[in-house]
């Protein structure tokens, strides 16, 4: 089968490659580019392990042809720190905030909460719960990535963090 | 067997098979590599129920042609009393629209019961009423609110009412080298009720068993009621009977249940991982008495 020519920007760098139409593009990060941050988890569209930011959408990874992405903009785990090398707010929360244990989901996680807080500047507990719940966490229980993500939100917005009373 | 049934957690994926990829920019370009092809093409939305049934080998088309490049497809306007929804709208943008959620809320109340953000941004209302899964929440409500799919094939474009679409699990009226390009739904009356109630075993899942309703009052009667039923048959249900019972009520407990009886009675659900057939039937029934107490709640007159 004909390979097809693609090119995107993937955290912030041009990328060209040739592709089968059939390669997921979850399948394309890891292995052609080497960007292992997203994960495979279920494969079947429901754990959100493999999600990355898509032209501004969360998007699933193992549920999009590569050849789909053709011209997006593209950004996953590894181009989630800030320029100078410090941790972006939603990495510290999570470090912070314990808001992970033994990490698979994280990266899944930290890209769909970074797109939730573009939409959504300062979400209740509420809105954060129904924002990832395509992403799911066997270990934490979800309590301690609901405070890491309020833990971002605050930093972003320049405002203390506090703690919700148990 | 559908997709709800077999894309479990657990079992095991493979890799699509080979295909080769189009990405048309019109509608007519797209209409032609259809036709072209026949049994061999399909068309791709956004892929949310596709690429996994592809991934399991239950499709394993060898064309496969993109809509997404089609600019024809997207948008949502006025026309007259309908509203005409592009059918590569995805679900977050039908649930971001204020035209929509103003005239039709029924569909914003839909579509963020649908999958999860991930989905919605990418999965198309288009997709979600074409591919006939009846586990798909949006055609019982296309039956609920009466729509009309605008439809483009050889031999040109037809218009094909939601209630006479769906002809079995993954079979409807669509034709190879058909591709639904809009849906045309008419506005329902200001100040109508409506609900749409879904049982799920968890956020996001594909309904045990939903219902949609659209209700006018007047005169602390019911004037008009129309009602679909999600994921307890072959296709969506349109529960006409039932309608017709309600139809001049003041929705009293001994009408209601008496309606929601003849609803259950057109149901014939599966048996599957979401309970026994008898279950979903009479969850059919509950998710019906709540849509229509919730949809009495919110009408007017």
């Amino acid at each position: 089968m004909a390979k097809s020519q693609i090119a995107m920007k993937v955290n912030g760098k041009p990328v060209e490659a040739l592709v089968e139409p059939r390669t997921l593009l979850i399948h394309f990060l890891r292995e052609q580019l080497s960007l292992t941050g997203p994960h495979i988890g279920c494969e079947t569209t429901h754990c959100g392990a493999c999600t990355v930011d898509l032209d501004g959408k969360s998007v699933k990874s193992c549920t999009v042809f590569a050849v789909q992405a053709n011209n997006a903009e593209i950004r996953t785990i590894e181009g989630m720190a800030n320029a100078d090398g410090t941790l972006h707010a939603l990495q510290e929360g999570f470090r912070e905030m314990h808001g992970l244990q033994c990490g698979f989901c994280t990266p899944g996680m930290i890209l769909r909460a970074y797109r939730l807080l573009q939409e959504n500047k300062n979400p209740s507990e509420e809105e954060i719960r129904y924002g990832i719940s395509g992403n799911l966490c066997r270990c934490t229980g979800y309590q301690n990535i609901i405070k890491a993500i309020q833990f971002a939100a605050a930093k972003l917005n320049g405002v203390p963090f506090q703690e919700a009373a148990e | 067997m559908t997709l709800a049934t077999l894309a479990a957690p657990g079992r095991m994926p493979v890799i699509p098979a080979s295909f080769e990829y189009h990405r048309p920019t019109s509608i007519k370009e797209a209409v032609g590599l259809l036709a072209q092809w026949g049994d061999e093409g399909r068309a791709l939305a956004g892929g949310h129920s596709l690429i996994p049934m592809m991934k399991l080998r239950l499709a394993s088309p060898a064309h496969l042609v993109d809509l997404a490049g089609i600019a024809e497809l997207k948008g949502t306007r006025t026309d007259g009393n309908d509203i005409v929804i592009g059918a590569m709208v995805t679900q977050h943008e039908l649930a971001g629209s204020d035209l929509v959620a103003g005239k039709i809320p029924l569909l914003r109340e839909t579509s963020l019961q649908i999958a999860d953000p991930q989905v919605r941004y990418v999965g198309t209302l288009g997709g979600n009423v074409a591919n006939g899964d009846p586990g798909n929440d949006m055609p019982a409500v296309m039956l609920c609110l009466n729509a009309t799919y605008q439809i483009m094939g050889k031999g040109g474009e037809r218009r094909v009412a939601a209630r006479d679409f769906y002809q079995g699990a993954y079979f409807t009226a669509l034709e190879p080298g058909d591709v639904l390009t809009a849906i045309r739904i008419p506005i329902p009356p200001a100040g109508h009720g409506y609900a749409y109630e879904k049982l799920k075993r968890k956020i996001g899942d594909y309904a045990t068993a939903a219902a949609a309703v659209v209700l006018t009052m007047s005169g602390g009667k019911v004037a008009s009621c129309s009602i679909g039923l999600t994921n307890v048959a072959e296709t969506p249900l349109w529960a006409q009977e039932a309608g017709k019972i309600l139809a001049g009520s003041a929705l009293d407990a001994a009408t209601v249940k008496k309606a929601v009886a003849a609803a259950e009675a057109i149901t014939a659900p599966a048996a599957d991982a979401r309970g026994p057939a008898h279950y979903r039937s009479k969850m059919a029934g509950v998710m019906l008495t709540r849509a229509l107490a919730r949809a009495k709640s919110r009408a007017r007159g």
